[in-house]
């Protein structure tokens, strides 16, 4: 599905991927881990588009599409869609009208219609529930007052009522304490399906067992040094990212 | 995103370019005594009114414009300005719809204004100025019924003197400020709306301007009177062809609101700004002032401005009635190089007088917007009471917003509250929109319009989807 190809990425002249090529297929969830400062966040925020990362080499192809040229709307439409580590406060815009815009954009891509104001509401009724968000979120604005556990939440929620083909999370479990934690990877899990690729970018193993990779990849200055099943993100639990960095130099 | 982006984004052609060729009896430039008495003559008025207008001619001509505001612009020319301009057959003026310059018609809907369709489905009755003459009137009747009048300023002072001569300049007098005074002596159209006591109003009504003869002055004089216990909503809504000429916009507002009554006075206003180099636009010198005259009055003004290439603008409240309300709702928008300075002033006199101004700036391209505020309290307004707010959103970092707040506060027992924030469309809010699939338009329109939904929320319904539309129109790039 997605296939990132000797990736090298520079914000502001500092190169921060260094050759980074990874292949994610349909009905699979990979876990990117690394110390800080790896990189990343920088792979999910590029795949994303964001306009300070400038690649200086390399390739992303999706589904055979050259994801560099496209824009970052035209990415979020054709399944790609990335949740914040710090989601944005749009104070006076109510979350439903942006969750309403997102997925009317995402249906006129399609060539759809946009969505009939009944089935919407009992669409995101429906996903509010099983993120345990009542119905006042949906009328306060984006993320504005919202605690830290509450925006990660509305990410997951977005997730569930866009139905992204390639969901990238970026360190979804910051900041959660073991409820949210729960609400969280449950909606998440939800997500998984055949059709469907996650890539979780995380700090800390904690969140792997709620969320069982198929694949764990650990980044360390800006490639990926080392891959493997979930065990290797257990490992990696019990004896720190330098154990790492000493066998790929080794 | 990058800054040229951005402004690309805010940069537009304006989009209601275009001018109708129906034939003007138009004055040559120029103005002087006869010039007044000319227009008096043509309007058909009595001698009081053209006594009225010299008098303000004489005052103007001793007075020297300010030059106080934040704005800059070369001195007008007050006599290379054309100060009468009517459709060709003012005496056969059409009775209804169906009698109206089809070209007229046609300019409306490219405005998006279908008259007839408009005024069956909103139940709005409509006073349409088209250059100086008030070409249709419609609703009349029902409006009849319920006591209301609402005809053109002109008709008026023909059919209701007494009605004119005791409330025409109690509000804003002849020489309030440079630019009354010309309007005093020169104004040649307008609305009269007179609600009799106890009555509210059975529609909303609507006046679209419309500045249409080249090189034109429009010199408009609205006047609203609520008399004991009367409730009325009036809109106030303008569009203008695209010029090359700047045009001089100089109109007077009166409001007046006897005890417990209500008044909401809420203007869209959508003039030429001028090309990107601000050249062209319309010079917009306006004075508003409310008078809640009565104990327990009420006087709203809610506006949202895009347009012209400079805006002087105070829409004000005294608040003399004892426990009377003044509110300021005002959304201003400004590209290019316009500039605008724009606020409110709440003069609160009457025992337990509130006030509250919610102001929201939004400043792109090489604008300059300012707000200015007077709250004040004078001695006899025990426990007087404002809040204000003023926030202002830059977008790009070629433009300007100022904040001018003035406050006098006469006695130990008001409270007055001032709240300013000034921030930036953040790259951030608009990476988050687009990488939901928003596309960057649509997502500065919904960060904007987040933005303004405090002051959006108080204009009636149909006016707050057109403010709407309007702004996302202002904010986009020359699409369309």
């Amino acid at each position: 599905m997605l296939e990132v190809k000797d990736l090298h990425v520079s914000v502001e002249g500092n190169e921060i991927l260094k050759g980074l090529s990874l292949t994610i297929n349909a009905g699979e969830v990979h876990a990117i881990m690394g110390p800080n400062g790896s990189g990343k966040s920088t792979l999910s925020a590029v795949i994303a588009g964001r306009e300070e990362y400038e690649v200086t080499s390399g390739s992303i192809t999706y589904d055979g599409q050259d994801v560099l040229e496209m824009s970052v709307e035209e990415r979020a439409c054709a399944g790609l869609l990335l949740g914040f580590q710090y989601p944005v406060e749009i104070p006076g815009v109510k979350n439903i009208y942006l969750l309403k815009a997102a997925l009317n954009a995402k249906r006129e891509a399609q060539g759809l219609g946009e969505i009939p104001a009944p089935e919407f509401m009992k669409l995101i009724k429906e996903k509010a529930a099983l993120m345990q968000m009542d119905a006042s979120f949906l009328q306060r604005s984006v993320n504005e007052g919202f605690s830290g556990g509450e925006k990660k939440r509305n990410e997951i929620l977005q997730m569930l009522v866009l139905e992204p083909r390639l969901a990238m999370l970026d360190e979804i479990d910051s900041g959660l304490d073991i409820d949210a934690m729960k609400v969280v990877s449950d909606g998440v899990n939800s997500l998984r399906s055949e059709e469907r690729a996650i890539l979780l970018v995380t700090h800390y193993q904690r969140l792997l067992d709620y969320i069982v990779p198929d694949r764990v990849h650990v980044l360390v200055d800006g490639r990926i040094a080392m891959s493997g099943d979930a065990d290797l993100a257990r490992e990696l639990e019990s004896r720190g990212y330098d154990w790492v960095l000493e066998e790929s130099v080794a | 995103m990058a800054t040229e982006e951005m402004e690309q984004l805010v940069r537009r052609e304006y989009k209601e370019g275009f001018v109708t060729d129906i034939e003007s009896e138009t004055l040559p430039p120029g103005l002087d005594e006869d010039v007044i008495a000319f227009i008096s003559n043509k309007k058909g008025e009595p001698e009081w009114m053209l006594e009225w207008r010299l008098k303000a001619y004489r005052a103007w001509l001793k007075m020297t414009p300010p030059s106080w505001a934040h704005l800059d612009f070369p001195p007008i020319d007050y006599q290379a300005i054309s100060y009468f301009s009517a459709p060709k057959r003012p005496e056969d003026r059409p009775q209804s719809l169906d009698e109206v310059d089809p070209k007229l018609l046609e300019t409306y809907e490219k405005l998006g204004i279908p008259l007839h369709e408009r005024a069956a489905l909103a139940g709005v009755a409509v006073d349409a100025v088209f250059d100086s003459v008030s070409v249709t009137t419609t609703f009349k009747e029902k409006l009849a019924e319920a006591g209301v009048i609402f005809c053109s300023i002109s008709e008026a002072v023909q059919e209701y003197p007494e009605l004119v001569k005791q409330y025409l300049g109690t509000v804003v007098p002849q020489t309030d400020n440079y630019f009354t005074a010309l309007n005093s002596a020169v104004f040649t159209d307008g609305s009269f709306v007179f609600v009799p006591k106890g009555v509210t109003c059975p529609m909303e009504l609507s006046t679209y301007f419309r500045i249409n003869a080249e090189n034109t002055g429009q010199f408009e004089r609205t006047l609203i009177i609520c008399e004991e216990g009367a409730q009325v909503s009036y809109l106030e809504g303008c569009t203008a062809p695209m010029r090359d000429e700047n045009q001089l916009h100089a109109a007077v507002v009166e409001l007046v609101a006897l005890d417990d009554a209500y008044i909401k006075y809420s203007t869209v206003q959508n003039w030429y700004p001028g090309d990107e180099d601000g050249k062209g636009g319309i010079y917009n010198f306006v004075t508003k002032r409310g008078d809640c005259r009565g104990d327990r009055s009420r006087i709203s003004w809610t506006q949202v401005e895009t347009g012209s290439a400079i805006t002087w603008k105070y829409p004000s409240c005294v608040l003399r009635g004892k426990d009377s309300i003044g509110e300021f709702y005002s959304v201003a928008v400004t590209g290019g190089r316009q500039q605008a300075d724009t606020g409110t002033k709440m003069i609160h006199i009457g025992e337990g007088s509130r006030s509250s101004i919610i102001s929201k700036g939004i400043s792109s391209g090489r604008s300059n917007q300012s707000y200015r505020g007077l709250v004040k309290i004078g001695p006899r307004a025990k426990g007087a009471r404002n809040f204000t707010e003023c926030d202002s959103l830059l977008i790009g970092d070629q433009c300007g917003a100022h904040t001018f707040p003035y406050q006098e506060i006469g006695n130990s027992t008001a409270t007055v509250e001032h709240e300013a924030t000034t921030s930036k469309i953040g790259d951030d809010q608009l990476f988050y929109c687009q990488s939901r699939g928003i596309s960057e338009e649509d997502a500065v329109s919904m960060i904007v319009n987040g933005f303004c939904k405090d002051v959006f929320q108080e204009l009636p319904m149909e006016f707050a989807v057109e403010a709407e539309a309007l702004l996302r129109v202002t904010l986009e790039g020359s699409v369309g």
